[in-house]
């Protein structure tokens, strides 16, 4: 006779009831994991997206998405010459805060030449950009649609495409323009302040001048060494050149390793509270059946029917709590505003932990119920 | 009256002393007692608050060590100074039947699987188990509530129920604490008749702690302890089989 099924089906609305509590914590704990194994995803989706070997940027910066990085627009020329550079692109980053029906809407704007490596790698909908001025492939998450109208700047572009999960490693959707729009959106003057830069002598550009870029991203052929390339590019001394794994590892290292650090202590954390939780509930229920329990013992019931009970009821509310708690996060994960990435090998590995800490909480009910004394079912 | 003859006792306890603590919180519980409860014998053990009466049962019961003294149930010497037997949860399934003042029944079995559950714990198989189940609730009358949970019993039949799960393994020695404590007048009577139907039917010795005064009638015998001390064996019943 199983004693732990008898007791969870005759109070199985109750039993149900602390699952779903449970369910519910281990649903953040997962979330948790999700948005921390999403962070590193967004981050590399973007360094990823223009399918390159090197990337080309100012020198003494990790740009351009560690630190800042400016270079002169004819870059991509020098380094498209370099022997075993098959393609290379001018690329621009920039964050841009535009308004949207009404709404406020964060981007991050991408500028590239169509025809070079630097744009969307695949599109979902719609079409790419198509001419040289004001069109835009924006991603899904930005909720914009082929045909909506955007203003950046002072213009106002027209949604052509659309791509998908392609976010900045601050979660914000990414949109694509051409080089030159986003040259002129990130470098050019507003009017009051060319106005004064022309009565300063300096052109109405600035100092910089317009023909700036934050980086050159380039392809090399697979029969030269990428490192020998880079180096090739750190001849010029304005120019500093890292490789692709270089620059993913520069973006989970610097750029997202303090929100990286913070979500797994959070995660840490909440596995923690999580599995002090578990054990005040297994406890308690054990305290409920304290005189079930020496009952049983009087009546000649062995020890390893006594932590049959406690253990089997701790692993079953585990196993159901984790089941209820991935299917939520699964069926919700989409709606999180930030990608929530759940892996099966982080759900098996929180599976095992929690397993793990319902049997080791599973050890203090055990522990008080094989200290009950057997008296104490009589009276007296 | 006929001739009676008498027998080994199912209960035999010889100079059983047990003491709590030492020095000045030492409490001297039980001192020098010794009693014999023998087959087919219902036997009330009295006194006031204090006085031992459910030390005793729990050293009988094999629950509690004595601190002295020798004790055997149903012909097995078991303890000589110290327990001979290993495995007291294993005598206790095997010898001792227990009954409640408020019946302990377990909340989430019902009647025929709070009868069972003992029987499983002996090793029986689930059909025979249930079996035996069926049968003693229907012995004891409360057969068409074996699928009722304890909740919804009323008093006597839990008691019932208590009773049936005491005697599923067929033991010899029933110990029931304050067994009629939670009932009325008539039901604890009806208890009372039950407990004797079984002492006689299944040839078993009841030892029964009580307050009751209202059942004391129905006993074969009546120890009185008064500060540890078994002070008399008043005889109450006519049938008296075998005697002290």
């Amino acid at each position: 006779m199983n004693l732990a099924y008898r007791d969870v089906r005759h109070s199985l609305g109750r039993f149900l009831l602390t699952c779903f509590g449970l369910s519910l914590l281990l649903a953040v704990v997962l979330s948790m994991i999700g948005i921390y194994r999403g962070l590193v995803e967004d981050a590399l989706t973007l360094v990823r997206a223009p399918a390159v070997d090197l990337w080309v940027v100012e020198s003494g910066t990790r740009g351009p998405f560690a630190e800042s990085s400016r270079i002169p627009g004819d870059t991509r020329e020098a380094i498209a010459r370099l022997q075993g550079v098959t393609a290379a692109g001018s690329v621009t980053y920039q964050s841009i805060e535009a308004r949207h029906r009404g709404e406020k809407l964060r981007l991050y704007v991408v500028g590239y030449e169509p025809g070079r490596p630097g744009g969307p790698d695949r599109i979902a909908t719609g079409r790419p950009i198509g001419r040289s001025h004001y069109e835009m492939v924006a991603d899904r998450r930005s909720g914009l649609s082929p045909g909506d109208r955007v203003p950046l700047g002072r213009n106002t572009f027209t949604i052509v495409g659309l791509t998908d999960g392609q976010v900045s490693s601050g979660g914000d959707p990414v949109v694509y323009i051409t080089l030159r729009d986003s040259q002129k959106l990130q470098f050019d003057l507003a009017p009051p302040a060319a106005r004064r830069e022309v009565a300063r002598g300096a052109g109405p550009a600035g100092p910089a001048g317009t023909d700036t870029i934050n980086a050159v991203v380039a392809r090399v052929s697979p029969n030269v060494p990428v490192d020998s390339v880079a180096d090739a590019a750190r001849r010029w001394k304005h120019l500093a050149a890292t490789t692709q794994a270089g620059q993913e590892t520069i973006l989970t290292r610097s750029v997202v390793e303090r929100a990286r650090k913070q979500i797994g202590l959070f995660t840490a954390l909440l596995l923690i509270v999580s599995a002090v939780i578990i054990a005040l509930i297994l406890y308690t229920m054990t305290m409920d059946k304290l005189r079930e329990i020496a009952t049983l013992k009087l009546i000649g019931a062995p020890d390893r029917t006594i932590i049959g009970l406690i253990v089997q009821q701790a692993l079953a509310m585990g196993a159901i709590g984790f089941g209820f708690g991935a299917l939520l996060i699964v069926a919700v994960k989409d709606h999180f505003p930030r990608r929530v990435v759940l892996q099966p090998e982080d759900a098996l590995a929180l599976a095992a932990v929690v397993l793990l800490v319902c049997l080791l909480s599973s050890g203090l009910g055990v522990r008080l119920a094989l200290r009950v004394d057997p008296a104490t079912a009589l009276g007296g | 009256m006929g001739v009676i003859t008498p027998r080994e006792p199912l209960v035999a306890a010889r100079n059983i002393f047990r003491h709590f603590g030492e020095g000045a919180t030492r409490v001297d519980a039980l001192r020098d007692v010794s009693l014999d409860v023998r087959a087919g014998e219902v036997v009330a053990l009295l006194g006031p608050s204090g006085s031992g009466k459910t030390t005793l049962l729990n050293v009988i019961g094999c629950i509690l060590e004595p601190s002295a003294g020798w004790l055997s149930l149903d012909g097995e010497v078991v303890y000589d100074g110290r327990w001979l037997r290993a495995d007291l949860r294993r005598l206790r399934l095997e010898k001792i039947g227990f009954i409640f003042q408020f019946h302990n029944l377990l909340p989430f079995l019902d009647s025929s699987d709070n009868v069972a559950v003992v029987l499983d714990l002996a090793g029986f198989d689930a059909a025979a188990a249930a079996k035996r189940a069926a049968e003693l609730l229907d012995y004891l009358e409360v057969g068409h509530r074996r699928k009722a949970f304890p909740a919804s019993l009323s008093g006597g039949e839990a008691q019932r129920v208590a009773i049936a799960r005491a005697l599923a393994n067929r033991p010899r020695i029933i110990l029931a604490d304050e067994p009629t404590a939670a009932l009325d007048s008539q039901r604890a009577g009806i208890v009372m008749d039950l407990l004797r139907r079984v002492a006689v039917e299944q040839d078993a010795a009841i030892l029964a702690v009580t307050h009751d005064e209202k059942i004391f009638d129905r006993f074969d015998r009546i120890f009185h302890l008064r500060d540890g001390r078994l002070e008399t064996a008043a005889v109450t019943a006519d049938a008296v089989p075998g005697g002290v």
